[in-house]
């Protein structure tokens, strides 16, 4: 298909990784932000095609796997009260809150409905208007502006029987988060390409200035992957730190005014936990208050819930690129994507996921050894 | 569920207030909401999140992108492999 299909020519891979390879030498570790990146890297093997000099860390960018426990609970709850239709993206289903999740829930007579976009769930609650709809927004910058449309619609037609559970998440507030920890060695980073169509570059020149870290906004497909890389390392090489956008055929500078505009109107910024890592400041979205009878927060006071991790998932770690999913004592064994114990091991874009799709059986046969799945892996 | 795919735009029209369109994925067709792109016309190209269409793909850009690529590593081609170069020891290194 057009702009997926060039963006994944094994030739021009070829003098990517020759680029890269001839320009690295020292050793980097750069930081892949996004999930939907993490999946592409594993999917196609860059990482074992990189330079050994260059380590990717997998990022904390899965919104699925950094929903706190507590909102899963909140959801499983919500969705299990009698006149509720719960809405939800896919990949929400098998996330384990303590104890269950939203499959168990549906299984157990919960009205839980998969929706591909968040405006199905407005029109399922117009056409039910003796019912509570829920939709569950939870999600990045790329996220948020149709999940806000959605809630600003509902308020402009008078649209009382829907609400939305809220966990939205920033970048900006993790990439500080991760350069603050003691035991960061992330030395650049792959910025989400999607989160910066919608919000632009403005957040990130003071960061990479004040970090003295490169900050690359990079695509989804493999060629988009390398020429981030290529661009941070490059950066790395000659001691520069500064913003660079690699993606431009869908990033503009300014990012969409219209989206800008829009969740400045619904959203207020707001600390947020991310599960496995810990409340970050300023990390999140809430309602504003013009919409606060639009949160499903409000609208169903769940209170009185305690939460509990599995005890082996590691996720935590895995978020914050300290430990490789396969490196987790769980993983491929009690931990499979059937039979998540964490959030990583469920969503697509989880890094726990990713390595048990795509190189659970390679690991097992032969550790580390280099393929070239550029070349054989298909078109997607 | 973050992910978000190139589609092109196959007609537009106004549904409830919301200018909404039908937007291909190779293919696959969704209906998905412009008002973040009002101006996308018929035939362009947008990336498209869960029912939305967010950001324009421009056509210049992405060419530009890949003859940057394609003419990427012509001066390594004339002074050898760099797989040999950067395999040997201290070698290979720099531009
Ligand atoms: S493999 Fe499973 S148990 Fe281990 S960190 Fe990943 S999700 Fe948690």
């Amino acid at each position: 298909m057009k702009y997926i299909d060039e963006f994944q020519d094994p030739a021009l891979a070829r003098r990517l990784l020759d680029e890269i390879h001839a320009t690295v030498t020292r050793p980097w570790a750069l930081m892949e932000v996004c999930g939907g990146q993490t999946h592409t890297i594993i999917r196609h093997g860059i990482d074992q095609l990189l330079p050994d000099q260059v380590e990717l860390i997998h990022g904390p960018g899965c919104p699925v796997c950094v929903t706190p426990l507590e909102v899963i609970d909140k959801a499983l709850e919500i969705a299990s009260r009698p006149g509720v239709i719960f809405c939800s993206f896919g990949d929400m289903l098998r996330v384990p809150g303590t104890g269950r999740d939203l499959f168990r829930v549906r299984s157990e007579g919960g009205d839980v409905r998969v929706v591909y976009s968040p405006l199905d769930a407005l029109t399922i609650a117009r056409q039910n208007p003796d019912r509570e709809v829920v939709f569950f927004g939870i999600g990045f910058e790329t996220t948020a502006p149709p999940n806000a449309m959605t809630v600003h619609q509902a308020k402009k037609l008078g649209i009382r029987n829907f609400s939305l559970l809220v966990s939205h998440v920033r970048v900006p507030p993790a990439i500080e988060a991760i350069m603050l920890s003691p035991s960061c060695r992330v030395q650049g980073f792959l910025a989400a390409g999607h989160v910066c169509s919608v919000m632009g570059v403005a957040e990130y020149p003071e960061l990479a200035a004040r970090h003295r870290v490169p900050i690359v906004v990079t695509g989804f497909e493999p060629l988009d992957i390398l020429e981030g890389v290529r661009r941070t390392v490059r950066q790395l090489e000659r001691g520069e730190h500064t913003v660079e956008n690699a993606y431009a055929r869908a990033v503009r500078p300014e990012g969409n005014p219209a989206a800008l505009a829009m969740l400045a109107d619904v959203f207020e910024v707001t600390d947020r936990a991310w599960r496995g890592i810990g409340v970050i400041p300023g990390s999140g979205w809430r309602l504003a208050d013009r919409y606060r009878e639009f949160d499903a927060e409000h609208r169903f006071q769940v209170t009185g819930i305690t939460t509990q991790e599995p005890a082996e998932c590691r996720s935590g770690e895995v978020l914050q690129g300290l430990l490789k999913p396969n490196e987790c004592a769980a993983f491929g064994t009690v931990c499979t994507p059937r039979t998540p114990l964490g959030a990583t091991m469920v969503s697509s874009e989880g890094a726990c996921a990713a390595y048990y799709l795509y190189r659970r059986l390679d690991l097992q046969a032969a550790p580390a050894a280099p393929t070239t799945p550029l070349e054989a892996s298909p078109v997607g | 569920m973050c992910l978000a795919v190139p589609g092109r735009v196959l007609d537009i029209a106004e549904r409830d207030g919301t200018r909404m369109a039908t937007v291909d994925f190779g293919g696959v067709q969704k209906e998905v909401c412009l008002e973040y792109l009002p101006d996308l016309r018929v035939g362009e190209y947008a990336i498209v999140h869960v029912g939305f269409a967010l950001q324009r793909l421009d056509e210049e850009s992405a060419k530009q992108t890949l003859e940057l690529f394609a003419e990427l590593g012509m001066l390594q081609e004339e002074f050898g492999d760099p797989w040999e170069l950067a395999a040997g020891p201290d070698e290979g290194a720099g531009e």
